[in-house]
Parts: C-alpha cells; sequence; structure tokens
C-alpha cells in the first residue's frame, strides 16, 4: 500500500519536478510583484523559471529555500535578523550575509528600497485627535488597533513596541492585512499596521504616525537565494540590485492592485529599465479558468483515489471492531478534527511534503479519508447477522464473502462516503493555494490580498460549480455502481 | 448421518446447551421442538459450525467436524433459516447458484439443475430473474430451499423455515416440504415451536426444554408415554390451542 501511495504522489508533482530555477513570494502585494520582476529577469536571460505567489508567512519561505523546494525569495534585513537569525542585537549588513552564508544562503545587495513596518491611521481621523506620532497613541487606550497576525506575534513587532512606547489599548484584534484596510476606511479599526511602500498609504489617504523613539528596525529589501544555483542565475538576480526605490515601489504595488495583476505591474519595472518587448502580458481569462480547473481537480481527484484505495481497506479493519477498529476510526476522526490550515501548516515542515503538491495531496487525502472508513465500516456492520450466517453456512471462503456478498452489500454506504469526500476536497482544494499548489483558490486567495471581489468570484464560482458537478456525478454513479436489487 | 455427544455450550445470556446426546438418522425427518429459548436453534448452528461447542463431540457421517475443515461440509449441508436469508443484491437465480458459481460447476449442469428444483420447489421459472425483495414470503422460502438444495446436500438443516408465513402459505408449503423430503430421500433436521408442524413432517420428534432433551420418539410415544410433567403439558398446551 505504501508504494502504490508513493506511486501516486510521485505521479502527482513529476510535472512540477522540471529543472526550472523557482521563485517563491510571501503572502502580500509587494512580494508578489518582487517574486514576478525576478521570473521575468530570470526569463530574459534566457533562464527557465517558476513563481509560485504567495506561499505564507516568513518561516515556511525560509524552510522551503533552506530544503531547496524554492531557490530565490524576496526578503527584507529586518525581518532576517529578527525572524530567521533569532538576533535582537543590531547586526550590520555585512553580518546578515555572513550568517546567511554558514546556511548556504546568499544574499543580493539592497534592491534600494526600505519597507519597514509602520502604523497607519487615516489622515483625517489622525487629525481631529492631533496624532502625530507613535508616543500620541498613549492618550487614547480607546482606539481600537488591528494587526496583521504576524505583526502580533513577531519578535519585532507588537509587543515589544508597546513596551517600548508603553501603550495599553484596550482593543486589539488580528486581522488580514488586505481586509485591514477596508476595515480602517469602514472605521471598524482605527490604527493598523502597514509597510511603508503600501499603495494603499497614498490611495486611501493615510497618515503614518511617526517612529519617534526609532522602533522599527531597517527593513531593507533583498533577495535570497540558495549558492547551489547556477552562475547565470544569480547574476541575473543580482541585476536588480539598487534599481528599485521607495517611489518606485510604491508606483508598482499601486500598480498590481490597480490591474489586479502581478505580471503587469511587474511590467512597469521593466517598461522603465529595458526596451525588450518580447514580453506578451498575462494569460486569457478562459486560458486561466482552465489551468486553475485543471489542477484543481488533478488535486481533488487524486488525493480522492488515494483516500479510496486507503479508506476502504481501512473501513474493513474497522468493520471488525476491536481495538484496531477503534484506533482507526479514532485517528480518522481525530484528523477530521485539525483546523485545514493548521493540518497544512503541520505538513509543511516534515522533509518529504514541504511547499509543494504532495502536500495539498496529502492533506486532502487525510481530510478524504474519514468519511470513506466510517461509511465502510457501518456499512458493513449494517448487515445482518442473519445473512452474514447465511453466507458463512454456505460455506464461502471469507475473501468470496467479502467480495460478493458483503463489500456489495454495504455498497451504498461506501458510495456515500466516497461522495462526501469528493465533495470535501474539492472545496478544501482552494486552500492548496496557501502553499503555491495552485487550483482555484489562486484567485480567491489573490483577490482577498487585493481585496478585489471580482478576482475572489473567479475562484469562487467555479469551485462551487465544480463541488454540484461532482454531487451529480455521483449520483449518477449510485445508478450503475449499487445493485439494483438494493435500490428497490 | 449426525451424532452429538454430550455437546455442551453456554452463552453470556443466550440459549445453552447442556450434555445432549443426539442422533440424526439418514433418510428421516427428525424435529426439534420446545419453547423459544430452549437451545435449538443453537443445535443446527452447532452443527453447521456457525459456533463451537464448549464440550463434546460432534460427528458428521463418522468423522469430527474440525474448524478447518467445515467448509468442506458446510458444502455437504444445506441450511434454511426463518427469513430465508437470501441476499438482497442477488436475483433468485444469482442467490440459488451462487455457491455452484463459486466452485467453477459448468453451465449446462447448473442450469439443468435450477430446472429440476423449480419443479420440485414449484417455483415458476419466469420469477429467477427477480430480486429478492420483489418475491413474496412464501417464493423467498422457496428459493432459499432451492438454494440448500442446490449442491443435493446429504443433510438438510431448517431453522423455522416457515415461522414468518401467514397460515395459507404455510401449509401449502408444509404439504410440498413433506412431499420434497419424500421424494428425495432427503434427511433432514427441522427446528419448529409448532407441534402439529413437528407431527406432520417429522418421522422422530425431539422435545428439548432448557438446553436439554426431554424425549425423543414418535407424537404418540409422546402423548401416550410422557417421561415428566413437561411432556405432557407442552403436548396439552399445544392441542388446546388446536382445539379453540
Amino acid at each position: 500500500m505504501r508504494l502504490i501511495l508513493a506511486f501516486f504522489i510521485a505521479a502527482a508533482t513529476s510535472t512540477v519536478a522540471e529543472n526550472k530555477v523557482v521563485v517563491g513570494s510571501k503572502k502580500f502585494t509587494e512580494s508578489y510583484v518582487l517574486g514576478e520582476i525576478a521570473k521575468r529577469s530570470l526569463s530574459d536571460a534566457g533562464l527557465s523559471a517558476e513563481h509560485r505567489q504567495g506561499m505564507g508567512g516568513t518561516i515556511i519561505l525560509w524552510e522551503a529555500l533552506r530544503s531547496g523546494q524554492i531557490d530565490i525569495y524576496p526578503e527584507y534585513t529586518g525581518t532576517i535578523a529578527q525572524e530567521i537569525l533569532k538576533r535582537s542585537d543590531e547586526l550590520t549588513f555585512e553580518q546578515i550575509a555572513n550568517e546567511l552564508g554558514k546556511a548556504g544562503i546568499g544574499m543580493t545587495e539592497p534592491l534600494g528600497f526600505n519597507n519597514t513596518y509602520a502604523l497607519v491611521m487615516l489622515r483625517t481621523r489622525a487629525e481631529k485627535l492631533g496624532l502625530r506620532t507613535i508616543t500620541d497613541l498613549k492618550n487614547h487606550p480607546e482606539l481600537k488597533v488591528g494587526l496583521t497576525h504576524e505583526f502580533l506575534d513577531r519578535q519585532d513587532g507588537w509587543r515589544p513596541l508597546t513596551q517600548l512606547y508603553q501603550l495599553d489599548p484596550q482593543n486589539v484584534i488580528g486581522i488580514d492585512h488586505a481586509l485591514g484596510y477596508a476595515a480602517l476606511a469602514k472605521g471598524s479599526i482605527d490604527v493598523k499596521d502597514a509597510y511603508s511602500t503600501d499603495a494603499k498609504i497614498s490611495e486611501n489617504d493615510l497618515v503614518v504616525l511617526e517612529d519617534d523613539r526609532q522602533f522599527f528596525p531597517q527593513y531593507k529589501a533583498v533577495f535570497l537565494f540558495r549558492f547551489a544555483l547556477p552562475e547565470p542565475v544569480i547574476s541575473a538576480l543580482r541585476k536588480l540590485e539598487g534599481t528599485i526605490d521607495e517611489a518606485k515601489m510604491i508606483r508598482l504595488n499601486a500598480g498590481a492592485e490597480r490591474t489586479k495583476n502581478y505580471t503587469r505591474a511587474a511590467t512597469l519595472y521593466f517598461d522603465s529599465n529595458t526596451t525588450s518587448t518580447t514580453w506578451t502580458g498575462g494569460e486569457s481569462f478562459p486560458h486561466k479558468l482552465a489551468r486553475w480547473t485543471t489542477r484543481h481537480l488533478e488535486l481533488a481527484g487524486f488525493s480522492l483515489l488515494l483516500s479510496v484505495l486507503v479508506g476502504i481497506p481501512l473501513g474493513i479493519f474497522a468493520s471488525r471492531g476491536g481495538a484496531i477498529g477503534h484506533v482507526i476510526l479514532g485517528f480518522a476522526g481525530i484528523v477530521q478534527t485539525i483546523p485545514s490550515l493548521a493540518l497544512l501548516a503541520l505538513l509543511v515542515p516534515l522533509p518529504f511534503f514541504g511547499i509543494s503538491v504532495r502536500t495539498a495531496i496529502a492533506a486532502l487525502f487525510l481530510y478524504g479519508l474519514l468519511p470513506i472508513v466510517r461509511n465502510t465500516a457501518t456499512g458493513l456492520q449494517d448487515i445482518p447477522r442473519a445473512l452474514r450466517e447465511s453466507a458463512i453456512a454456505l460455506g464461502l471462503t471469507p475473501a468470496a464473502r467479502l467480495w460478493q456478498i458483503h463489500l456489495p452489500m454495504a455498497s451504498r454506504s461506501i458510495l456515500a462516503g466516497i461522495k462526501t469526500s469528493a465533495v470535501i476536497n474539492v472545496g478544501t482544494a482552494t486552500l492548496a493555494a496557501l502553499i503555491g499548489a495552485g487550483g482555484l483558490g489562486e484567485p480567491i486567495l489573490s483577490g482577498l490580498n487585493l481585496n478585489d471581489h471580482a478576482t475572489i468570484l473567479q475562484g469562487a464560482i467555479p469551485a462551487a460549480v465544480l463541488a454540484l458537478l461532482v454531487q451529480s456525478l455521483f449520483d449518477l454513479l449510485d445508478r450503475v455502481l449499487i445493485p439494483k436489487g438494493l435500490r428497490l | 448421518m449426525v451424532q452429538l455427544v454430550g455437546v455442551s455450550k453456554t452463552f453470556g445470556d443466550a440459549a445453552a446447551v447442556h450434555a445432549i446426546d443426539l442422533s440424526v438418522e439418514r433418510g428421516k425427518t427428525t424435529v426439534l421442538i420446545g419453547p423459544s429459548g430452549c437451545g435449538k436453534s443453537t443445535l443446527l448452528r452447532l452443527i453447521i459450525g456457525l459456533i463451537q461447542p464448549d464440550t463434546g463431540i460432534i460427528q458428521f457421517d463418522g468423522t469430527q467436524l474440525r474448524a478447518d475443515k467445515i467448509d468442506i461440509v458446510r458444502r455437504r449441508v444445506g441450511y434454511v433459516i426463518q427469513e430465508g436469508g437470501l441476499f438482497p443484491h442477488l436475483t433468485a437465480r444469482g442467490n440459488i447458484l451462487l455457491m455452484a458459481r463459486h466452485l467453477g460447476r459448468a453451465d449446462t449442469e447448473m442450469r439443468a439443475r435450477l430446472g429440476e428444483l423449480c419443479v420440485l420447489t414449484r417455483f415458476p421459472e419466469n420469477l429467477l430473474g427477480r430480486y429478492p425483495l420483489e418475491l413474496s414470503g412464501g417464493q423467498r422460502q422457496r428459493v432459499s430451499l432451492m438454494r440448500a438444495l442446490m449442491l443435493s446436500p446429504e443433510l438438510l438443516l431448517l431453522d423455522e423455515p416457515l415461522g414468518a408465513l401467514d397460515p395459507i402459505v404455510r401449509a401449502a408449503l408444509q404439504k410440498d416440504l413433506k412431499e420434497i423430503f419424500a421424494r428425495l430421500r432427503q434427511t433432514a433436521l427441522l427446528v419448529t415451536h409448532d407441534l402439529a408442524e413437528a407431527a406432520y413432517l417429522g418421522d422422530e420428534i425431539v422435545l428439548v426444554n432448557e438446553g436439554r432433551i426431554v424425549q425423543q420418539g414418535s407424537l404418540a410415544d409422546l402423548r401416550e408415554k410422557p417421561t415428566s410433567n413437561f411432556v405432557s403439558e407442552f403436548i396439552n398446551a399445544q392441542r388446546a390451542l388446536v382445539l379453540t
């Protein structure tokens, strides 16, 4: 069984295992845009590159880079010192480069801008309250503060900031970065964390509260890359050093948010830098939709196949009761209670999985297991004792009893379990985009990030339609697979 | 044909049997009768190997039953239960031929046998394609009987085969069963709680109570030479029911 499993997983992931340079990015606009710029520079230099968008936060990207699942990603010096190297003292640029070198990771020179954290407010609100600096917040503990989850937990984030400034706000909530801007505009929150090159600052007429006690460290943008990369890749990447200042980055970010298209925003960089003309722009919507849907079905299909291949035998064992049966059903039940995001996060650090399609398929496979195991077990247990005994009394061998009597009689229940798993998988597969595995979750995630409902719907509507189609397909399968005598 | 010597079986709270000695003679119909829960069905389940005795020996055709050889014995024994025990996902034909197909019997042989059985059990051949749920209770028991007879068993075990049928269907089936047993010279062991049925079908009547054999013989023996008060009470209770 383990061999079969390995085979299917290998088959499912072989398409992404080519000899491409893999660029990763974090889940926010600027990182997406920088990722696209890197990919484009490599392509222009005649190198084959792939961009896995919005894979998650710092640690996920760092682990992926270190284990070679990605080759390059954009990072900030402050984040490297605090989060990756876990250093609370000030490090020079050279010290950071030296430390990274020990892990086999290289760092480009700064790209040219400093994107530090900042606290922002609506300009009108700040002026009304007379707030100009972070120190001024001390007199207004009633203000509602909405912070990204990462900022709340970072070592250079919210907690040490409140200690330094001696703030004691009454109302602090965690909120997604993009959604936070909408909350700020609506007045549901008053203060939020932002990046100093964020396009939203000028778009929404926000003010940056002055960091009057110099709490935030320098966050100079760089690319991190693996030393093992071929020389042409590294030199193509190094051409980007010192070419993007704050104003330009804000413009690129604004471009990305306006056009809802990171690829096109990245071309803004090249349009003013070079005269490269071969660029054709983004792919058409039908083409994208086809790509998302195909990947989505691959994810849901492979994982369902695995769930069936593993779930039915487990269900057969579980139906025999006893300690093993309880353990099997208990395990499948526990997996189901793990939130899907947490399950992905648990699988990512494991050696075989990481940031990959494998992980997405493994997570979906685990989710699909319980309905199939449970329905197989109950379907078999529900066979009346008199019929079980009749099969024995006839002299049928155990294998013949299982295949000719028990499984056909339990087929309705088993198929219902598979149907449940299929519908769950089609829905949950949208989360695969979080770890760069693609599918219809990709537009949903981008749309969420851009706070753009149209883009969200481009993924959400096809995903819902798919779920309905899968449901109907199984209703048809019922007629084919369930013996007629059981449908009377 | 079958011999039980000192067979005991106890369960947590279900019907148990205690030190039973019983012999089923070739070519005869032996009837086990007694109140519900007296252990008569348990005896059939012991013979077909669905449960194993705690103590004692069960011999089939001179050899002792062994767990690893039980399937061979099962294929020489037909077993019919009250609810028929037909598999709902198979047609009547599928149920009857299940075991023969499993053993890889030739198609022509199976078809011929199926025809014989339909005549013998008075089952309309055009209903063979129906599923159990599309048949009446009496038809289902006929199919169940055909399934049990398909491989020409040396012994037929019937556990209250007519217990769930209404009286008219039941009477018709009793008559057919008697004819079938006579024509096939079938060795049969039948469990019932109905004295009239026992008297009508049985060559030998075995009265069981609380897991022990109380008396064995013809109905006349039981009526005229009861060995205990229980025998008279059991017979009189049933006769009173029939008369009133």
